[in-house]
């Protein structure tokens, strides 16, 4: 969403005229509305509801207090330690997922009797949902960092393993057939048609292993953990610090925003030829 | 070059060709000894009724498809598979949609190993010569059908064949895009001096680009047929002359 603003104002920055540049301010801010309006309404109505005593402020503190439980946590950097040990968590399990099941799903998916051969186990592996594994990961890697990165990992792999191979397989075999007659060999039909082609259907596999990873996430360091965002949410929930509670949970959900739209900022950088953008 | 090397470039030369499939267990042969000599820079339509083999016989002519007896010379050596004297136009564009058009156009002349400013330079002369000069930074989901048509050729032409093989490349262009398609083939393959083989259905295509009408049989075995078409270049679709070739053809698939 948010590169469409930019778009707008880079475009209103080209007009010298200030009216010209006063009507797409204008528009700029009705769009901020449609987009954001509702998002406003509904902490506006959380805000009065609480302070009005309407919802139960012990569940349901204020916003501002959830907002200044928020600050404290991130200017006293005790949230900041949980950020960086959750994004250290998360980051290392996907860029491990990244790095093996994208090679592996361009491999596979090129190779027809490899990729029948696995796909059961494949297909198997994923609809056992990673959480029911956690305690068999815990069992085989102790209750440390090692069996939290790897449920995530485990988690995030295999959309984006699916994803890559659905993209190599679906690649036109007329574009690869134009390719040869111009004398292409594997490798240069590889590189030029096959990958290229494959990068769209690799990030929606991308996008879904992120929101996956930030739930796999939350879900250990609910279990056996000491720090992190998600551990903050429990821990808060348990000592009653109602308001940091929802700073933390606020925090999460920022994360993973903000992990999406680096994503759709990277596919759109990749993928301007194509005029679909989520 | 001499003058006669120059005419020898591009000769194809069928001989004894034949090739079945087999589709259900039954064994279809479609391309039944097949022999034929196509000059170094002639135009050459196929036609012939759905299935008798045009495409069959093309796919081998590119090397895409091998036969099963007999084979195919090019400037007189036996040909084996793809090679870069031959390029291929299609009936649908197959561009890559992540390359804009200078991109697509270029991509033949870099798979080749051309240096990447050595092909743009040249990709950028076969753009405007086929009239897409303004829309080099364009992706191909912003062409029409016929400038999407149009960049396919473009591409197909920087690698500098000698012999352009077609299949129905206008196929699935309308009427009034093709015939204006039909003119800039002329021109082209006027100015670039290559062997062009068409594959149509479209007899007054046929008519309009080729020096010869390869008629491929209905009946399975049967003998091909070859129909020169004496006229001068370029064709006046209205020409009694045209007209006249034109209900010839037509005769020739039982047609009035
Ligand atoms: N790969 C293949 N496997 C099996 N049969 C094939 C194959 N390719 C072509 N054929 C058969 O060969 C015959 C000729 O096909 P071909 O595509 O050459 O016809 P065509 O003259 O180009 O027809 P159209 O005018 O419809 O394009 C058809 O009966 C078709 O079923
Ligand atoms: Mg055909």
């Amino acid at each position: 969403m948010t590169y469409q603003i930019s778009n707008e104002s880079v475009r209103a920055q080209r007009g010298p005229d200030i009216r010209v540049a006063l009507i797409r301010t204008g528009r700029t801010t009705r769009r901020l509305t449609a987009d954001y309006g509702l998002l406003i309404a509904f902490f506006a109505g959380w805000q009065i509801a609480s302070t009005a005593g309407w919802l139960n402020p012990a569940v349901f503190p204020p916003i501002d207090r959830v907002a200044s439980a928020l600050w404290t946590g991130l200017s006293s950097g005790a949230l900041v330690d949980d950020i960086a040990i959750s994004l250290q968590r998360a980051g290392i399990a996907f860029a491990a997922a990244v790095g093996i099941g994208i090679p592996l799903g361009l491999f596979m998916g090129q190779i027809r009797a490899v990729e029948r051969a696995l796909d059961p186990i494949l297909q198997l592996f994923r609809q056992t949902s990673a959480l029911a594994l956690y305690p068999v990961f815990i069992l085989l890697l102790g209750l440390g960092e090692a069996s939290k990165v790897f449920v995530i990992f485990w988690a995030t792999l295999f959309p984006i393993l699916l994803a890559t191979i659905g993209g190599v397989k679906e690649v036109d075999p007329k574009l690869i057939e134009m390719a040869r007659t111009f004398g292409a060999n594997r490798l240069t039909t590889f590189r030029r048609v096959v990958l290229p082609a494959s990068v769209p259907s690799i990030f929606v596999g991308l996008r879904l292993s992120a929101t996956t990873a930030l739930l796999l996430l939350i879900a250990a360091e609910m279990i056996g953990a000491n720090k992190g965002v998600g551990f903050q949410v429990m821990n808060a929930q348990y000592n009653f610090r109602i308001p940091l509670m929802f700073a933390a949970i606020f925090l999460l959900a920022f994360l993973g925003l903000a992990a999406n739209w680096v994503l759709v900022v990277l596919q759109r950088r990749l993928c301007r030829w194509s005029t679909a953008h989520h | 070059m001499t003058l006669i090397q120059a005419q020898a470039k591009g000769e194809v030369t069928i001989r004894d060709l034949t090739k079945s499939f087999t589709i259900d267990g039954q064994t279809l042969t479609v391309l039944k000894k097949i022999n034929l000599d196509i000059r170094g820079g002639e135009s050459l339509a196929i036609v012939g009724a759905s299935g008798s083999g045009k495409t069959t016989l093309l796919r081998i002519l590119a090397g895409l498809e091998e036969p099963d007896a007999g084979g195919v010379l090019i400037d007189g050596a036996p040909v084996h598979g793809l090679g870069r004297e031959r390029s291929v136009i299609f009936q649908e564009p197959r561009l890559l949609p992540w390359l804009t058009v200078l991109g697509n156009v270029a991509f033949g002349l870099e798979v080749q190993g051309e240096p990447k400013s050595e092909a743009a330079e040249r990709a950028r002369h076969y753009i405007r010569l086929v009239g897409l000069g303004e829309f080099e930074g364009a992706w191909p989901r912003q062409l029409s059908g016929g400038m999407a048509q149009r960049v396919g050729i473009a591409r197909a032409l920087t690698v500098q064949p000698e012999i352009l093989l077609l299949d129905e490349p206008l196929g699935a262009l309308d009427a009034m895009t093709k015939m204006t398609m039909q003119e800039e083939l002329n021109r082209i393959w006027a100015e670039e001096k290559v062997t062009l083989v068409l594959v149509t259905h479209d007899l007054e295509e046929a008519i309009f680009l080729a020096d010869r009408v390869l008629v491929l049989p209905k009946a399975k075995g049967g003998a091909i047929r070859l129909i020169d078409i004496d006229l001068p270049r370029p064709r006046d679709r209205n020409d009694p002359a045209f007209v006249r070739y034109r209900r010839q053809l037509m005769s020739e698939f039982g047609l009035h």
